[in-house]
């Protein structure tokens, strides 16, 4: 093996050296981005100092002096801003989180039911998804919220449920628990329940396992899950004391509420979303061939053990990539939140605070930033669970 | 009428009693009549098109026959979803493409019918897994997935797969259709030592080669019919209908 380490090569000219040719066009580059980068900074900065302005991040801890209608965390008018911050933060990731659950379980029976050899059934999910995904979400938020929530009837002609949950154009109102006496015990109880039933769970596994005999664990753990803390409520007493809400005055007091903004931009964002999701997995099903589903059926596997023991798994990895972008729409879609006043991220944050602050850029940096983190989030984990999943070949 | 192997005492394996079958218009299946004796092997040939792939898939049920009888072990296909199921619990089918489940190792693959359909321990799966996958000679392969094997062992990875819910009847699409010819022969090996075993075999091949050593019966179709059907020893080197020599002669050079 003693070949060209020696022999000199044959140079042509500089200019059509690919080697050449590559660092010079990298360092032509580096050197633009670095300039504009520059350019952009310095004129900001400039300008910023013309007009007085202060920048950084110091107005985060002034006090904010407004009200914000739905606050997971204790939140009063002269709280910061930096609180407000949190409070938008986490309404956004509230709506997010909600809609990408239920979105994921309407978008997966609607998708599987779009498949179903049952006339009716497909086109109505058929229906379904070629009505919501082809109208504008802000549009289906609008409707949700104007011509559903706020025409429902004011706090005084609520329609109640048993007197314990009222639905008006304030919002949902339902009872809210706080702990009794009996709390830690019954905890105790349920806490013990659910070990039992994992370690059932496990027992049932393993015997089958073993000898093929197949116990009911689903239907065993939910007459446990039911039967054991009920029968300690009759014995101990509630461990609950429930805050039923009231109706004073104008309005309700105790209890819970979900505000009408939430739920409209939920639920637009879910059966939105949904649809796409239904699409996916209906396509991640129609990708699995049909000789699996013959291989199964021919070994006399029943169509619900084929669907879920050898189409879904397979099904799965071409489901997860298109999914993810769906979730991520999803998060980035609350901030239509903003259409509806709902207090989320870029309507309270990006809104509000920038309008009272001035402060720009500052606030524009952040906003996009926690829509940068949540989003990568979302990315990695879906990317970490595909990566799982994926077929081993070679 | 299969004049050589009627045997009136036994109930036969399988029966086709003037089965048709449609795709839309088109008549795939005629009049078909056929009756199976356990531990016959019969091989099933004719031209691309002819539906010899649609009559073994009607045996369980992978497709659907709309006129006629069939009965299988002593069952009839009918609309009834018990008796398909006990059908496909007795027949082992293999197909062209291998049809492996992808995301299940060779052993799991092996293992996942017998448990989910048969009920069986998992043990005990295992075990008669390892046995058919010693059987197919592939016992090292047992923890790899499908796509880390050749196509040859794939094939017998599926046959294994079949074997492992004891069927009475095999079913075989052109299993060595879609291998490399180096690998052809390992698989006719794996189906010669199985039809030494006794099992009742139904084939579609154009390995005639095979036919000539392991069928007792050659079953010629096109065009939807049963043209000829003899001993492989009449069928090659006498062959009545003027189909079947045109077909011989175009595949035997």
């Amino acid at each position: 093996m003693q070949t060209s380490a020696n022999v000199p090569r044959p140079r042509g000219s500089v200019w059509t050296d690919p080697q050449v040719r590559a660092w010079v066009f990298q360092i032509i580059a580096v050197i633009a981005v670095v300039a504009l980068g520059w350019y952009l900074f310095d004129n900001t900065q400039t300008n910023l100092e013309k007009r007085g302005i202060v920048s950084g991040f110091g107005f985060l801890g002034n006090s904010a002096g407004f009200g914000i209608a739905q606050h997971l965390i204790e939140y009063t008018e002269s709280d910061t801003y930096g609180r407000v911050f949190l409070v938008g933060l986490l309404n956004t990731l509230l709506v997010s989180f909600i809609g990408i659950v239920l979105a994921s379980i309407l978008g997966f029976i609607l998708g599987v039911a779009r498949l179903s050899p049952n006339w009716l059934i497909s086109k109505m999910a058929t229906v379904y998804i070629e009505t919501f995904r082809n109208i504008p979400p802000l549009l289906q938020i609008l409707f949700w919220y104007f011509a559903v929530f706020l025409t429902l009837p004011g706090p005084r002609d609520s329609l109640g449920i048993n007197d314990t949950f009222f639905l008006n154009s304030r919002g949902l109102y339902m009872p809210s628990p706080g702990p009794s006496e009996n709390f830690w015990p019954f905890a105790l109880v349920l806490l013990a329940t659910i070990a039992a039933i994992v370690v059932m769970g496990r027992w049932a596994k393993a015997r089958r396992e073993a000898t093929g005999q197949v116990f009911h664990a689903f239907w065993a753990s939910l007459a446990m899950i039911i039967l054991i803390p009920g029968l300690a409520v009759l014995i101990g007493g509630n461990p609950l004391v429930w805050s039923v809400p009231e109706l004073s005055g104008f309005n309700f007091r105790g209890g819970w509420v979900l505000i009408p903004e939430l739920m409209a931009l939920t639920l637009a964002l879910t059966i939105y979303t949904a649809a796409f999701i239904a699409e996916n997995v209906r396509s991640g099903i129609m990708a699995v061939s049909h000789g699996q589903t013959e291989a199964a059926r021919s070994l006399g596997l029943r169509p619900g053990n084929t669907l879920r023991l050898v189409i879904i798994p397979q099904a799965l990895r071409v489901i997860i990539p298109p999914l993810t972008s769906q979730y991520l729409n999803l998060a980035k879609n609350s901030s239509l939140a903003a259409g509806i006043g709902y207090p989320d991220m870029v309507s309270l944050f990006a809104g509000t605070v920038l309008n009272q602050t001035g402060q720009a850029i500052e606030v524009i940096a952040i906003t996009m930033s926690v829509y940068l983190a949540i989003s990568i989030s979302i990315s990695l984990l879906m990317n970490w669970y595909n990566k799982r999943i994926a077929l081993i070949e070679r | 009428m299969s004049e050589a192997n009627k045997q009136p005492s036994a109930e036969p394996m399988i029966l086709m009693q003037g089965v048709h079958k449609w795709y839309g218009q088109f008549h795939v299946l005629k009049d078909i009549n056929l009756s199976v004796q356990a531990g016959e092997r019969i091989v099933l040939c004719g031209p691309s098109g002819s539906g010899k792939s649609t009559a073994i898939r009607c045996l369980n049920r992978l497709e659907e026959h709309q006129q006629g009888r069939i009965v299988v072990d002593g069952t009839e296909l009918t609309q009834d979803l018990k008796h398909i199921e006990a059908v496909r619990r007795e027949v082992g089918m293999v197909f062209q493409h291998f049809n492996l489940f992808p995301h299940l190792t060779v052993l799991q693959n092996c293992t996942l019918a017998p448990m989910w359909v048969r009920k069986m321990p998992k043990r005990q799966a295992e075990e008669i897994a390892m046995h058919f996958l010693e059987r197919v000679r592939i016992p090292e392969q047992a923890g790899k997935y499908p796509g880390q094997l050749s196509g040859g062992q794939q094939q017998r990875v599926a046959i294994a797969r079949a074997l492992c819910m004891k069927p009475k009847i095999m079913l075989f699409d052109e299993p060595t259709s879609a291998l490399d010819p180096e690998m052809v022969k390992e698989v006719l090996d794996t189906m010669v030592s199985l039809a030494e075993d006794g099992m009742t075999m139904l084939c579609v091949t154009h390995e005639m080669g095979f036919a000539r050593t392991v069928a007792n019966r050659v079953i010629f179709l096109d065009k939807g019919e049963i043209v000829e059907q003899a001993d492989p020893d009449t069928f090659f080197t006498n062959p009545q209908n003027e189909r079947t020599q045109l077909f011989l002669s175009q595949i035997l050079h």
